[in-house]
């Protein structure tokens, strides 16, 4: 539904006639939907990230790097290696964080201000898209061979923190991760190549 | 005066003097008659916490039916009528008002509740450490939920303080408030002012939840109540509802049984008069039993008068006696077989009285009192009032078929050996699982609220709290004091995984003297600008950004100490209350601890929290296991029973042996009453119960009441004088069926030591008269044909 508002407001952009409109439509949805079974498909992933973060209360981004691992269908967990070891594990809605001794433990449902940050990932490496749905308006660009998700989430007051997650890959891979808030903060993941095992 | 003249002079005026003492009589239904009379130290500090403990106190309350949203109205509705109430400490529905008020105390006070607030916090290396611990928990996904703090809690003094309030184990929240975790309820947590032991209290409690909940109701439109229910648990509620459930079981058990005797009587006697008549010693047992434990007890519990609706059964048997086996005989022949069979009775009764569990001495002192005045009445009063014309239809024709049915019967007495032969057997086979020792065994609440209140419980997150560290102290900022030493010492064991988590009443309220140390800690306004200027070099934030920092510190830094009051408006003023306990003349304060993973703590555990306890010097502290302790206090109970049983089985042979002279005499009498304690405890066994308590005290009973049916039988065939063997066997059966009937009416109840009780004493008494028909001796073997 969504995706085809999306297709006819570019036809009526560029402004082609009905008939190209349609043929668009009909071109961006199997687009996504080979997208999804892509990612569906992916039982595993071991990348390494690099993480830049801009808040306007600090002088200079955050950056941050480390591995990020992910194991369909939803567990996704992220190792930050410098600057300091922290380890984030989410699995079956529960996001468990460990620094140092300590371990600390969060249902995501109850909040909903962190769960943008997580769930768009996850959903979308699982391929899931009633989660995504469930959570996100979700707006599908170009082609399989570079492809841009833009997640807006369903409920403004709910979700807070999160204005929308930009999504960027090619065919299963996902490239980068860029989530804007709505202070104007941002945050952007840059996926490196896959770790061999 | 004559005798009976001045018997019935006695009686009357100890009629006046009992009925007054029964009149002024205190009668409590709540769980006091479960608790022991001479408690041990841990044991009066498991009483203290059920009796006023914050568990006690607790009332879950659900919303279900219509929809989420008409379910979310009605909680805040609910909680909007019943916060204003002084009967209720706190209602708690998750409403985010609530949860905003709490964290906004924690985060006010947050530099006199945090445990990081130290000296060193404040140095330049301190802050630099804090604050790029901040930053990096900013690059995380959580860091969401801490930038709004950022800039006022640079160093992270409020997630310090969440931390230590232990993991957010509540209940899911949906459309803004509590529910359970399917979304299907909505969820309350309802805190009662009063002690857990004031059951009226709770009782008004519950009721204004339940009229807050009607007229909550009434602000929804009807076409949205459709299938709105209200359900409540926790220990008020249970209280409330055992209490009415003892209360409604007397009346209905005494009515019952009054009305089957009646009927069983009138078929027997055809004469109202001898009806009217036979009730009189009845009566005047249960006034005097009920007069005695009034005298010898605070108060008479209503699980007493349950367990004197046997009296009935049994009272009724010495008038059945005199009016069937005839007032001819009545004081040579009859009455000397009573005495004997009314001193077995109180030998049995009477092994109950020092027994530490106050149900079973009251009902010993019950019994033993009502049995003597029955006794006495039948025999002093009752025949003195019998008018001379006086008769009950003549039983000696049924008498007669039923001394030939006997007769034919003996034949099979050989099968009596299968008896021992196969309970033994039955008994073996169950020896791992014969007894039940925990305590829930005397629990009156229905298994059906059990499995209610687990179920909400889990929903939640508010589990029966089973170990709870209780510390001593004179007064209560020394209890605060005590509490913050011991928080220190347990810390650790959560780290290492000994323990789950502990809550504190020093978490939210620290005891002054840690309040001074904080806020001594705190750096002045310019020393604190300048440590932190040094501190921030190089990190990627600036000490302008902070300011709102500096001005909080110095705010705290000046602010008074936080006391009790300013905790007021948030949940945590309940769980001060609840945790912060006035306690004989001094104060406590409790630990509650979680274990790791399951709902108990391994034998390891326990002994490093005792470890750990021991350390803290100056404190006065002891780890509480509540549902280890009561089950120890219920095994206790148990033990002493069989022991006191025993006592009393022992006493009863040796009474028979001082009575009758004869070894040979005295195994005929006991013989049938040892075979159907087997029978009864093998067929109990046999159909997967599991003994308690009450089936121990049963079993006494039938040795008591059955050794009346066997000395009869002794009687018989020992003297030709004793009367008709035909009506004496009328009168016993008779007896027989009218205790058979109040005990199985106390075997259909729904108050568990009642039932046991009487599933046991029922069939029991059935099989000793029979047994004892069976092995007696003939009479025609002893003395031909005699009396008849």
């Amino acid at each position: 539904m969504r995706r085809q508002r999306r297709a006819v407001g570019v036809a009526s952009t560029l402004a082609l006639a009905a008939a190209c409109a349609a043929a668009a439509q009909a071109a961006a949805a199997p687009a996504f939907d080979e997208l999804l079974r892509l990612l569906a498909a992916r039982r595993h992933g071991h990348v390494a990230f690099t993480e830049v973060q801009q808040l306007a209360m600090l002088e200079r981004p955050l950056q941050s790097s480390g591995e990020l691992l992910y194991d369909a269908p939803d567990r996704l967990e992220k190792r930050t290696l410098k600057p300091k070891a922290q380890t984030l594990v989410l699995e079956h809605g529960v996001l468990t964080a460990r620094r140092g001794q300590r371990t600390y433990v969060m249902e995501l449902r109850e909040h909903p201000q962190v769960a943008p940050f997580v769930e768009s990932i996850r959903a979308t490496l699982a391929g899931d898209r009633a989660a995504l749905e469930r959570s996100f308006r979700v707006q599908f660009d170009g082609t399989l061979a570079h492809w841009t998700l833009l997640l807006v989430p369903v409920d403004a007051s709910l979700a807070g923190a999160v204005q929308d997650v930009r999504i960027e890959g090619e065919r299963d891979v996902i490239r980068t991760v860029q989530i804007r808030q709505s202070d104007g903060d941002t945050s952007l993941l840059t996926l490196g190549p896959e770790i061999p095992p | 005066m004559t005798r009976p003249a001045a018997a019935d002079l006695i009686w009357g005026l100890l009629v006046v003097i009992a009925v007054a003492l029964v009149a002024r009589a205190t009668y409590t239904a709540d769980l006091s008659a479960f608790l022991p009379r001479n408690p041990s130290a841990t044991q009066t500090l498991l009483i203290e916490q059920l009796r006023s403990g914050p568990a006690g106190r607790l009332i879950l309350v659900a919303l279900e039916g219509a929809d989420a949203l008409t379910r979310a109205h009605l909680s805040a509705q609910l909680a909007r009528e019943l916060r204003p109430d002084p009967r209720f400490i706190a209602v708690n529905n998750g409403d985010a008002a609530s949860l905003e008020r709490e964290r906004e105390f924690l985060f006010r006070h947050r530099y006199l509740l945090s445990e990081t607030v130290t000296a060193q916090r404040f140095t330049v290396e301190g802050l630099r450490t804090a604050i790029t611990d901040s930053l990096d928990l900013l690059a995380s996904p959580e860091g969401a939920l801490i930038k709004p703090l950022f800039t006022r809690d640079p160093t992270g003094e409020m997630l310090t303080i969440l931390a230590a309030l232990g993991p957010e184990r509540g209940p899911h929240t949906t459309l803004g408030v509590w529910s359970s975790r399917d979304g299907a309820r909505a969820l309350l947590m309802v805190q009662v002012r009063a002690a857990g032991s004031d059951t009226d209290a709770q009782q008004a409690a519950c009721q204004a939840i339940r009229g807050a909940f009607a007229s909550s109701l009434a602000t929804i439109p009807p076409a949205d109540r459709r299938g709105v229910g209200l359900l409540m648990s926790g220990p008020p509620v249970f209280a409330v509802a055992s209490r009415a459930m003892i209360k409604s079981e007397v009346m209905r058990l005494s009515g019952v049984s009054a009305a089957l005797v009646a009927v069983l009587l009138l078929c027997v006697y055809r004469s109202l008069p001898a009806l009217l008549l036979t009730l009189v010693p009845v009566a005047c047992g249960a006034l005097a039993g009920v007069a005695a434990v009034a005298l010898g007890f605070d108060a008479v519990h209503g699980i007493t008068l349950g367990f004197g609706v046997t009296l009935i059964g049994e009272a009724v048997d010495y008038s059945i006696y005199l009016f069937i086996q005839g007032a001819v005989h009545w004081r040579h022949a009859v009455w000397p077989t009573i005495r004997l069979g009314v001193l077995t009775s109180i030998c049995g009764f009477a092994a109950l009285l020092p027994s530490a569990f106050p149900g079973l001495a009251q009902l010993g002192l019950y019994s033993v009192t009502g049995l003597v005045a029955a006794a006495l009445v039948t025999r002093f009063v009752l025949p003195g009032w019998l008018p001379r014309s006086f008769t009950v239809r003549d039983l000696s024709a049924p008498g007669e078929r039923l001394a030939r049915a006997v007769q034919k019967l003996r034949q099979f007495r050989g099968t009596l050996v299968l008896v021992p032969l196969l309970a033994g057997a039955v008994l073996y086979a169950h020896r791992g699982t014969l007894w039940n020792r925990e305590l829930s065994a005397l629990n009156p609440t229905p298994a059906a609220d059990q499995a209610l209140d687990e179920q909400l419980r889990a929903q939640a997150g508010a589990p029966d709290v089973r170990y709870a560290i209780v510390a001593s102290a004179p007064d209560r900022e020394s209890a605060l004091t005590a509490a913050h030493t011991l928080g220190a010492l347990l810390t650790p064991l959560i780290d290492q995984g000994v323990i789950g988590g502990f809550e504190s009443p020093a978490r939210f309220l620290p005891p002054l003297a840690t309040q001074r140390a904080r806020r001594a800690s705190l750096p002045a306004p310019a020393e604190l600008s300048a440590r932190l200027q040094q501190g921030l070099a190089g990190l990627p934030v600036s000490a302008a950004r902070l300011q709102p920092f500096l001005i909080d510190v110095e705010r705290s830094r000046t602010a008074p100490p936080l006391t009790s009051a300013d905790l007021q408006g948030t949940s945590l003023a309940a769980a001060a209350q609840g945790l912060l306990v006035k306690s004989g003349g001094g104060w406590s304060a409790l630990l509650p601890l979680s274990a790791v993973a399951s709902a108990d703590l391994p034998a390891s555990a326990v002994e490093r929290v005792r470890a750990a306890l021991a350390q803290a010097r100056g404190v006065h502290a002891v780890l509480l296991d509540l549902k280890g302790e009561a089950d120890r206090l219920y095994a206790g109970y148990l033990s002493e029973a069989v022991r006191l049983a025993l006592a009393g089985f022992g006493a009863i042979v040796l009474l028979l042996w001082a009575a009758l002279r004869s070894i040979a005499r005295v195994a005929r009498v006991v013989a049938p009453l040892a075979l159907s304690v087997l029978a009864v405890a093998g067929l109990l066994v046999a159909l997967g119960e599991r003994l308690t308590i009450l089936h121990v005290v049963g079993m006494l009973l039938i040795v008591a009441v059955g050794s009346n049916y066997a000395l009869f039988f002794d009687r018989s065939s020992a003297s030709a004088r004793s009367g008709s063997v035909p009506l004496t066997l009328a009168s016993l059966l008779v007896a027989n069926i009218a205790t058979v009937l109040t005990f199985g009416v106390l075997a259909s109840s729904s108050v568990p030591v009642l039932a046991d009780l009487g599933s046991t004493v029922a069939p029991g008494t059935l099989l000793a008269l029979l047994f004892a028909a069976l092995l007696a001796r003939p009479a025609a073997d002893a003395a031909p044909a005699a009396g008849s």
